[in-house]
């Protein structure tokens, strides 16, 4: 399996999840080996094994060098890649590169890689170098594995190496897509040619939501016969909820999460003022950070409602269970969401949640309420029941930590599994 | 006649506020980051107060008393000296008991309160008014607003709350082709007198005094001598920052040196006198009145008050802010008016300004915080915890 993080050091929601289906896996009696580009050694290595690919020397036989090179050469590693940065960040990072050492990706014999397993702007560098390096782990371990299980565009590369190499067949799990970090008439064609060729190349393609589905299958062309949702669960084991003394006694509708464009941050601000010209009794908290941050902060201005609506900046561990503790509504707007696993969070909190249609969730969660992204009246009305109406709050509240106490990676593994033994 | 010289410098310290988080509002109504503010008054004190009052003290008695200079303190600054740095106040009252100083008055927490809130601005001048006689036992009769801030409205407030004499940036855009170098009178209330601040010649001080690229620099007493003579009008005011020395540019600039020898050159050239600002409007008369519609200040390029007003996200704060002081006027608390005042310090705004291209270096300088957004958010936290204090007050009350 070919991951790009794991937990503790993890940057999104990919290492969390890749935790869980290996986690789930080992209960279903599939045994992993997780490769990642820069292990820590304070993994939970319980469920899996982990290899470092930065502890791997790339060792190349006469005949296969050759080949293998062919094989990942097709990437142009001068050029800068992020997946997830505005155009003007994009541009920044490019001025920056200009000035800085260009890297060649030359390759020695018996050379060891250090990979940073960051979103960094050399991102298309490491990502080739993964490849090369995952090849030569899959030639290494040929023997220990029957199947190739490579998780979003970063590890399609080294999925499809270890495939070219060791003829077995490659599953690419789809968490997210070009179209769910940029708009449709924006998204990064680097990055979609990646993506494009690994669900091309792969024997089957998992995505974690339906909504997933159809844009792999009309976005990128691929056989609706060969994908397969496979929706995401989540891990409470070992959670208690906390409990906070509360500073406020107003209601709080809290919005936690990259504040980036895909988010939908703008429509949760739009339906804040709404409410706030009915009611007072609330205060609406934007918890976490991102490029649209700053413009999120001048719109709370402009509409004249800072003294109720609250920045929180990034949170982290301990603080992210905090906020959930003081909130009342949780709101999840997105644009597009390949999946969304805050809401799940949420709800697991006993906290009553709004997600947008545009989610994956949405096709799981029965007892959160949903609203097209866009539709920010129907947003306001919904904060504002849920609010108001207690009735209404403690029954999405009661139905809703039962609903996502039954999302275990335990049930999604086992369909998992079926897909793994449908190619074997 | 002689040419008369008249120094002022502007003594304020901000009272910082702490990190306050969203967790905190409701919770924990203690705004202030104590260490900073204790940290970087000692510094200022022993680099610049402590000093430089020192050598205006020997200037004063060594020129038998023809040297002459203004203060305006801050409450807030004042405040941070009654608990982190008493021997300042001392200090300053020496300065007072030499007959040579003047006091002026300003509003006590260095607000804006000029620019929305009459009532409020008139409490705060009164506040600080009955500081200085505290503290220093003397009454100003001059005023000098916030970022010396004026417009012909503010002029009219200040000469009712009886000041004679007040001072305000000599801003391009208002003088035309008008010296900064006379008095002035106030449109409308013309027993107010004006003084206007030559930028040019106060930031050859305050701001070039110690930059090599500046082709002036090295600037020596004598030279700048010749400049102040060749000035042609009446006055000079030179307003700055007292900072200015040894904290802003540091006393291995030589700035100190410079403003010890100064006074005696100046005095010993025959043609010059220094004046204090009530003393310079009782011996200059006024040329003409000034006409100011808009408030202009001396910040900035546009010596507007866009420093602290210029964007939304400081509209916003401001407005909040000011909304309260029906409220607060009703409950009539010490302890929420005292918080309210330190809330109301221009300071704050200021650090969320976004005018980051012309101006940029002075605003960072002077900004604790990375980001405007981070000030105003943090700010808007700190605020949103006092308007519940407020609130629950007047839910108690009724």
């Amino acid at each position: 399996m070919f991951g790009w993080e794991f937990p503790p050091h993890i940057a999104g929601g990919l290492g969390t999840a890749c935790e869980g289906i290996v986690k789930g896996l080992a209960h279903n009696g599939v045994e992993t080996l997780f490769v990642m580009p820069s292990a820590s050694g304070d993994e939970d290595q319980s469920a899996t094994t982990i290899l470092n690919a930065s502890d791997v020397a790339v060792a190349y036989a006469s005949d296969t060098v050759d080949e293998f090179l062919d094989k990942v050469k097709f990437l142009q590693v001068d050029s800068s890649i992020v997946p997830y940065v505005d155009p003007e960040e994009y541009f920044e990072a490019i001025e920056k590169m200009k000035k800085e050492q260009v890297h060649e990706t030359t390759v020695g014999f018996g050379q060891k890689f250090k990979f940073s397993g960051k979103y960094g702007a050399n991102l298309l560098e490491e990502v080739s170098r993964y490849a090369q390096v995952g090849g030569t782990i899959a030639m290494q371990h040929a023997d220990e594995f029957d199947l190739i299980h490579a998780h979003d565009w970063l590890t399609y590369l080294a999925g499809i190496a270890a495939k070219e190499l060791t003829g077995k067949p490659l599953v690419v799990h789809v968490h997210a897509t070009s179209f769910d970090r940029g708009s449709e008439d924006m998204i990064d064609t680097r990055v979609f040619a990646i993506e494009k060729r690994g669900m091309e190349a792969a024997d089957r393609v998992v995505t974690v939501s339906d909504l997933t589905r159809s844009i792999v299958i009309n976005k990128y062309g691929i056989d609706p016969a060969k994908v397969v949702t496979v929706h995401n669960a989540v891990d409470f084991s070992g959670r208690e909820n906390i409990s906070v003394e509360r500073g406020v006694h107003e209601k709080v509708v809290t919005f936690l999460g990259r504040i980036t464009f895909q988010k939908g941050p703008e429509y949760f601000i739009e339906a804040a003022a709404k409410v706030l010209k009915r009611t007072k009794n609330v205060r609406f908290v934007m918890a976490g950070s991102g490029d649209m941050m700053n413009r999120a902060i001048r719109q709370v201005a402009r509409l004249g409602i800072s003294d109720r609506f609250h920045f929180t900046g990034f949170l982290r561990g301990a603080d992210v269970q905090k906020m959930f503790a003081l909130s009342d509504v949780y709101i999840m707007p997105s644009v597009s969401e390949p999946f969304g696993i805050s809401p799940l969070e949420a709800m697991r909190s006993n906290v009553p949640s709004i997600i947008s249609k545009q989610s994956g969730a949405a096709e799981v969660l029965k007892y959160a309420l949903k609203v097209d992204f866009w539709d920010v009246d129907a947003l306001a009305d919904d904060i504002y029941a849920l609010i108001q109406y207690p009735a209404l709050a403690s029954f999405a509240e009661k139905e809703g930590y039962d609903e996502v106490n039954n999302l275990k990676w335990n049930n999604a593994t086992a369909k998992l599994k079926k897909v793994y033994e449908s190619l074997l | 006649m002689k040419k008369s010289i008249c120094l002022y410098f502007q003594v304020h310290q901000p009272t910082r506020l702490r990190q306050y988080r969203f967790f905190d509002i409701g919770k924990d109504s203690h705004y202030y980051d104590d260490f900073t503010n204790r940290t970087i008054l000692k510094r200022v004190a022993e680099r610049c107060y402590l000093p430089m009052n020192k050598v205006l003290l020997e200037a004063i008695k060594e020129n038998g008393g023809k040297f002459k200079v203004a203060f305006s303190l801050s409450g807030s600054v004042l405040e941070q000296f009654d608990r982190y740095a008493p021997e300042v106040i001392d200090s300053f009252r020496e300065l007072v008991q030499t007959g040579c100083v003047e006091i002026l008055g300003e509003t006590y927490y260095h607000s804006l309160s000029s620019l929305i809130a009459p009532s409020e601005f008139k409490h705060q001048v009164l506040k600080h008014k009955d500081m200085v006689q505290q503290y220093f036992g003397v009454t100003p009769t001059a005023f000098r607003n916030t970022e010396l801030i004026y417009s012909n409205d503010i002029g009219a407030q200040v000469y009712d709350l009886g000041f004679k004499t007040m001072l305000t940036e000599g801003a391009r855009h208002i003088m035309g082709w008008k010296s900064p170098d006379y008095v002035y009178s106030c449109e409308g209330k013309k027993s107010l007198k004006l003084l206007l601040r030559n930028y040019q010649l106060s930031d050859d001080i305050s701001f070039r005094f110690d930059n090599p690229a500046w082709c002036e620099w090295p600037l020596t007493a004598e030279k700048y001598l010749g400049w102040l003579k060749a000035a042609d009008g009446e006055i000079v005011n030179l307003f700055m920052d007292y900072e200015t020395f040894g904290e802003h540019r540091s006393a291995d600039s030589g700035i100190m040196e410079f403003m010890k020898a100064l006074p005696a050159l100046a005095l010993a050239d025959g043609g010059l006198e220094f004046v204090t600002p009530s003393e310079a409007t009782r011996r200059h008369k006024a040329v003409d009145e000034l006409s100011v519609p808009e408030a202009i200040s001396w910040a900035d390029e546009e010596r507007d008050t866009s420093a602290w007003l210029g964007n939304e996200l400081q509209q916003d704060a401001f407005n909040k802010l000011y909304g309260l002081t029906e409220k607060l006027s009703i409950l009539n608390d010490p302890v929420l008016w005292g918080d309210f005042g330190h809330l109301a310090e221009s300071d704050h705004l200021y650090y969320m300004c976004t005018k980051f291209f012309s101006d940029g270096e002075v605003h960072r300088y002077f900004n604790p915080y990375d980001t405007p957004f981070e000030a105003f958010i943090n700010y808007m936290n700190v605020l949103s915890d006092f308007i519940i204090r407020v609130n629950e007050a007047i839910a108690t009350k009724q």
